[in-house]
């Protein structure tokens, strides 16, 4: 079953007028996790912002967006909002930017639970400590109290990945979430994201540049070039016999780069650091 | 903060150091003898060559340069900055009252002007491109490039001879500030609100924004953290506003008669009365440095990241 279907999904500039995504449509099955792999440039943030109906202002976007029935597109801003986080949840590139980098982490977490749960303070302090834990979180507390440039990237993803724990959305996407991280941390966040699904059952989009995780966690491939999708399919089907060109350029030009990265995901132990 | 405090302080030494010297070599270099000037103001009717020689040497102008300015900067610290020239009294008696009545007029105007450029900051941010943004920033184009002597006059022919509403000159009473302020507001808003408006805008397309909305915060929320974090780069051009304004007040001063620094200052350089000038160089040197470390230590209070490093 289809938990969300992206029909002729358009996205362009409102003051240029340049089309920056072009009619692009594509399923995410429920429970399963779609991978957008594709050069830089070619749409694949876009894309998932458009979902969320996030897109700077100055970006227009049309086509239809079918999630559990209702199309997004149509949604009003307030119905929409309704959506976020519990619903459809986000996790960025770039912990330490993606947390305000004014106040403490616990003053992001506690808000956003209390905008979904009428959790009192110390429940929400004993969820977030729990959440937290088990995404190997040293110190819940203490890091709850710590500003974004005192942790690292590795923890900031985990952060976000506490907070999906909690939030339970029907899709997370998660928008290169191991780019900006060094090879253990990577090791540890994916470890995480195959732990996330497990335990929510949340369906998943996943933007990556490194297909070694890609394959990893993907169940489906999905190819943009030039704000197009060009090709998509299962994993398997992608890294094994793909009908593009690009695809396999992509695909063969990342594989000498991810050896030395799938050497350590099958090698074991590192993730009891 | 202590250390910082006091290694801000040992900077600001030389600091001050080198600009007191260039103001008293700029002053020799003038071609008014000082005896003269003295002389002139005292009325003397016949001057004569014993009588300049006379007081020269009463004003230690016979020594080297280096040492008058060493002796000048020594009294200095000890806020002893002579005598004016023109009329013989403590060059601090003339000065202080004035510095004072400048910072009154000055800090009132920076208030006034930190809520407008703030609140017109933010309007225009939340409406960037709309009508309203466009038209606000029109308008703030044309005063800001209005010179002040042109809006003071408009403003003093409109409200006090017109209207009679308000007091031409003076500080006698609240009335008083309405003019001068408003004048100093609308010259400076402009540029700040810009700031303010740019700094927001950038915010926006912060990730932390991006994230906020896709966690399903509400709007409010956003707009306090966009808010909080535009400000604190706002904070340290708002705290340099105070010297800058502090050293520009001479022509609204000298239009409303404003018995402030401005007015001091034009006239000690007219009547080339250079002790008030050293000392009114010297003053603003120092205030520049002082406000400026006061605005490192307010971005250090409301920026964590800076607090850690300091
Ligand atoms: N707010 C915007 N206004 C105009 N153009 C934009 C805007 N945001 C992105 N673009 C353009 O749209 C194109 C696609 O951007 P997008 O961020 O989706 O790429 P991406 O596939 O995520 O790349 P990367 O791998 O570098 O993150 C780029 O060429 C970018 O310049
Ligand atoms: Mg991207």
């Amino acid at each position: 079953m289809n938990l969300l279907e992206v029909r002729n999904l358009r996205v362009w500039d409102g003051r240029g007028g340049s089309v920056l995504v072009s009619d692009s449509s594509f399923q995410l099955k429920k429970g399963s996790c779609l991978a957008i792999i594709g050069e830089s440039g070619s749409g694949k943030s876009l894309t998932c912002r458009a979902i969320m109906r996030l897109n700077g202002r100055g970006l227009l976007q049309s086509g239809e967006i079918r999630f559990k029935g209702v199309d997004l597109n149509e949604l009003d801003e307030r119905e929409m909002r309704s959506r976020r986080g519990k619903q459809l949840y986000m996790i960025l590139q770039n912990g330490m930017r993606a947390f305000d980098p004014s106040s403490v982490i616990g003053v992001h977490l506690r808000e956003t639970l209390a905008r979904h749960y009428r959790w009192n303070k110390n429940e929400t302090t004993e969820k977030l400590r729990q959440a937290m834990q088990s995404v190997r979180l040293q110190d819940p507390i203490g890091i709850l109290n710590k500003y974004p440039h005192q942790l690292s990237g590795g923890m900031l993803q985990r952060v976000m990945i506490a907070l999906a724990l909690l939030l339970e959305p029907d899709v997370i996407l998660a928008d290169e979430p191991t780019t900006a991280l060094d090879t253990v941390s990577k090791f540890e966040v994916v470890e995480q994201f195959i732990q996330l699904r497990e335990r929510t059952g949340c369906s998943m989009i996943f933007v990556s540049h490194e297909l070694g995780v890609v394959r990893k966690l993907a169940d489906e491939v999905m190819v943009m070039r030039a704000g197009s999708v060009i090709e998509s399919g299962t994993a398997a089907a992608i890294f094994s016999n793909a009908r593009h060109d690009y695809t396999r350029y992509l695909t063969s030009s990342q594989r000498k780069l991810n050896d030395r990265f799938q050497e350590l995901m099958g090698g074991a132990g590192i993730a009891d650091r | 903060m202590g250390r910082y405090i006091f290694k801000r302080g040992l900077i600001s030494v030389p600091l001050l150091l080198v600009v007191s010297f260039l103001t008293f070599i700029l002053n020799s270099l003038s071609p008014m003898d000082p005896a003269e000037v003295v002389l002139h103001a005292q009325g003397v009717p016949r001057i004569t060559d014993e009588l300049l020689e006379e007081t020269r040497l009463a004003l230690g102008l016979d020594r080297p340069l280096l040492v008058r300015y060493w002796n000048w900067f020594l009294s200095c610290l000890r806020l002893d900055f002579g005598d004016s020239y023109v009329t013989g009294k403590p060059v601090w008696s003339l000065l202080g009252p004035a510095f004072l009545n400048t910072l009154k007029l000055t800090m009132v105007s920076v208030v006034a002007i930190i809520i407008l450029s703030i609140a017109l900051g933010v309007l225009c941010a939340l409406r960037e491109g709309k009508l309203l943004d466009k038209s606000i920033r029109g308008i703030s184009f044309v005063l800001t490039a209005m010179p002040s002597y042109l809006l003071a006059s408009l403003l003093v022919l409109y409200f006090s001879v017109k209207l009679d509403l308000l007091p031409t000159n003076g500080m006698d009473t609240i009335g008083s500030y309405i003019l001068p302020v408003t004048v100093i507001t609308i010259s400076y808003a402009g540029i700040y609100f810009r700031i303010v408006r740019s700094s927001m805008l950038s915010s926006l397309n912060e990730d932390y924004v991006l994230y906020g909305r896709a966690c399903g915060l509400p709007e409010r929320k956003i707009t306090r953290r966009i808010l909080r974090n535009s400000l604190q780069v706002a904070v340290s051009v708002f705290c340099m506003a105070i010297p800058i304004i502090l050293g520009s007040t001479v022509v609204v001063e000298n239009i409303f008669a404003w018995p402030g620094l401005g007015t001091l200052s034009v006239n000690s350089i007219l009547s080339r009365d250079f002790p008030i000038i050293q000392a009114y160089v010297l003053i603003l040197a120092a205030s520049f440095v002082i406000v400026n470390t006061f605005s490192d230590m307010v971005n250090a209070w409301v920026n964590p990241k800076l607090r850690e490093d300091g």
